[in-house]
């Protein structure tokens, strides 16, 4: 399969912390890739730093054969690169069908309405309360249009931080069969999570990330089964 | 009858302040900054559009025109020397920036202009050819409002509507509000926010320039420092109506002018901006936020 996102050797600071020492990861196309590890492990900074709003001192990032390294964060959507953030983030002030618009302010006006039935048709929820201001939405709520709005720029690549982050259970159930969906319908995704059951048991990689170091990689299906990650991850 | 004619000329001088405070409160609500530049930019309208009317022989009209284009420019060569290279900077130092544009501005003035006033000619003159004021004449003569008082309501109006639409309506306006709520979210959307804020501090000077002309038309003699206190004003009316808040710009402005109006007529002149400060200070106890000021809780 052909690689979609090529991560080699990045470096991140925080003024002096290092945060990020030395990744390097790759996702193919039509991939779900996670990136596993405790609080602190580097997992956002990591994504944060493929979408541009923070920079790495070294090495490269390629997605679709083309450097993306060093390019302004806003650009990279109209690339195929779509970021769910870490806390959804979403505009909590604007209506959940102006958001989706946010979502969509790429592309070209005409193809707003039809992008929008398509994730109304995935999270019929948000379709309901399409005229509702997305602060009064509930947790998960939230989490479908933070998903749905990445969705409206037609993404090559999906990156998800933490969506089941403050969910109840049967939500973060809720969430992970809405990821299988868009894995189905043929969204390459690169999830982060703490939450190291759940991704793993979606997940076709992963790579498990320890104070801003891989520590060890795998399919989903070998580190679930890998007594490390039971150990540190999977309780026991 | 006398306090209804006090009532309008608040109103009217109070839609002066909303048209500054709406660029006040559009800056703070994206760039998260309290440009006090601002107030000199208005000052800056006025100049242009004196010597566009003075040395181009320009109507009123094509004169503010002229005031607006210039000041356009002005507000985005301000934000991207100033303001732009402190992005990442403490607000302290934006704050501090900022005053020193105002002083820059000031002095500029002061240079190109010199200190001795000028007059100014009204958009529409006070009095007609036969001396008679040029004024809607309501109740058998007994209130007269003057048609510039009338054109500064209606260009008030007509501006607090359009910046609505434009914000709820039209992408960049949407954008624009994306923006003031989350800039790194608005970044990964597609949204260059240095293009929406600049975008903003154009549409604020703009706004600006109109009030240069509005305010020298009320108040012909226009010196480096004509900015200034109506610039203060404007902004105690935007953290008055809740800054950030475009309906709340409107409101604020309006209030201040009133009681303004109502206080150098029942009180006394002198007093007048204590009154002002003072209602200003209630208010902010009793709602922090401001009048419209919105408080919208975060689900985490």
């Amino acid at each position: 399969m052909a690689e979609l996102l090529k991560v080699e050797d990045i470096n991140v600071y925080y003024g002096a912390i290092h945060a990020i020492k030395g990744v390097s990861f790759h996702v193919d196309e039509g991939e779900i890739v996670t990136l596993i590890g405790a609080n602190g492990a580097g997992k956002s900074t990591t994504l944060q730093t493929v979408s541009g709003l923070l920079r790495s001192k070294t090495g490269s990032i390629i997605f679709e054969g083309k450097s993306i390294s060093g390019v302004p964060a806003h650009t990279l959507v109209s690339h195929g690169l779509a970021h769910v953030p870490e806390g959804r983030r979403i505009f909590l002030q604007m209506t959940v069908e102006e958001n989706l618009e946010m979502g969509a302010f790429t592309q070209p006006n005409a193809s707003t309405a039809s992008s929008m039935e398509k994730v109304f048709a995935q999270f019929p929820r948000l379709e309901e309360r399409r005229r509702q201001i997305a602060g009064t939405l509930s947790g998960g709520e939230q989490q479908m249009l933070a998903m749905g709005r990445a969705l409206m720029s037609h993404p090559k690549l999906l990156m998800l931080d933490e969506p089941s982050m403050g969910l109840a259970p049967i939500l973060v159930e809720q969430i992970f069969d809405i990821i299988r969906e868009l894995h189905k319908a043929g969204t390459t995704i690169l999830l982060v999570e703490q939450n190291a059951q759940m991704a793993l048991s979606v997940a076709d990689r992963a790579y498990v990330l320890e104070t801003g170091k891989i520590t060890l990689s795998g399919t989903g299906a070998e580190l679930a089964q890998s007594d490390a990650v039971k150990k540190a991850y999977l309780g026991g | 009858m006398e306090f209804l004619s006090y009532l309008i000329s608040g109103i009217s001088l109070g839609s002066v302040y909303a048209i500054i405070a709406l660029g006040y409160t559009m800056v703070y609500g994206i760039a998260k900054m309290l440009n006090f530049a601002h107030g000199d930019v208005i000052m800056v309208g006025g100049y242009i559009s004196f010597c566009g009317m003075m040395y181009l022989g320009l109507n009123g009209w094509l004169a503010l025109l002229l005031a607006m284009a210039v000041c356009t420019v002005l507000g985005i060569i301000v934000e991207g020397l100033a303001y732009r290279p402190l992005r990442q900077a403490t607000s302290l130092a934006v704050l501090i920036t900022a005053i020193g544009v105002s002083y820059l501005l000031q002095n500029t003035a002061l240079l190109v202009w010199g200190a001795t006033p000028k007059v100014y000619q009204p958009l529409i003159p006070l009095a007609n050819a036969d001396g008679q004021p040029n004024a809607l004449r309501l109740f058998g003569g007994q209130l007269s409002i003057s048609y510039m008082s009338l054109l500064t309501m209606a260009a008030c109006i007509i501006i607090m509507v359009g910046l609505t639409m434009f914000t709820s309506n039209s992408k960049m306006g949407k954008a624009m509000r994306a923006c003031s709520e989350d800039k790194d979210a608005a970044r990964l959307m597609g949204i260059n926010v240095n293009t929406t804020i600049s975008v903003t501090f154009a549409i604020g000077s703009a706004l600006a320039a109109v009030a240069g002309v509005l305010l020298c038309s009320f108040n012909p003699t226009l010196m480096p420092t004509t900015g200034s206190m109506p610039g203060i004003r404007a902004f105690t009316a935007a953290v008055f109506g809740g800054i950030g808040s475009i309906p709340g710009a409107f409101l604020g402005g309006l209030l201040i002018g009133v009681i303004e109006a109502m206080a150098k007529a029942y009180i006394s002149t002198q007093l007048a901006n204590s009154v002002v400060f003072a209602v200003l200070i209630v208010v902010l106890l009793v709602r922090p936020a401001g009048l419209l000021g919105k408080y919208v809780p975060e689900k985490v």
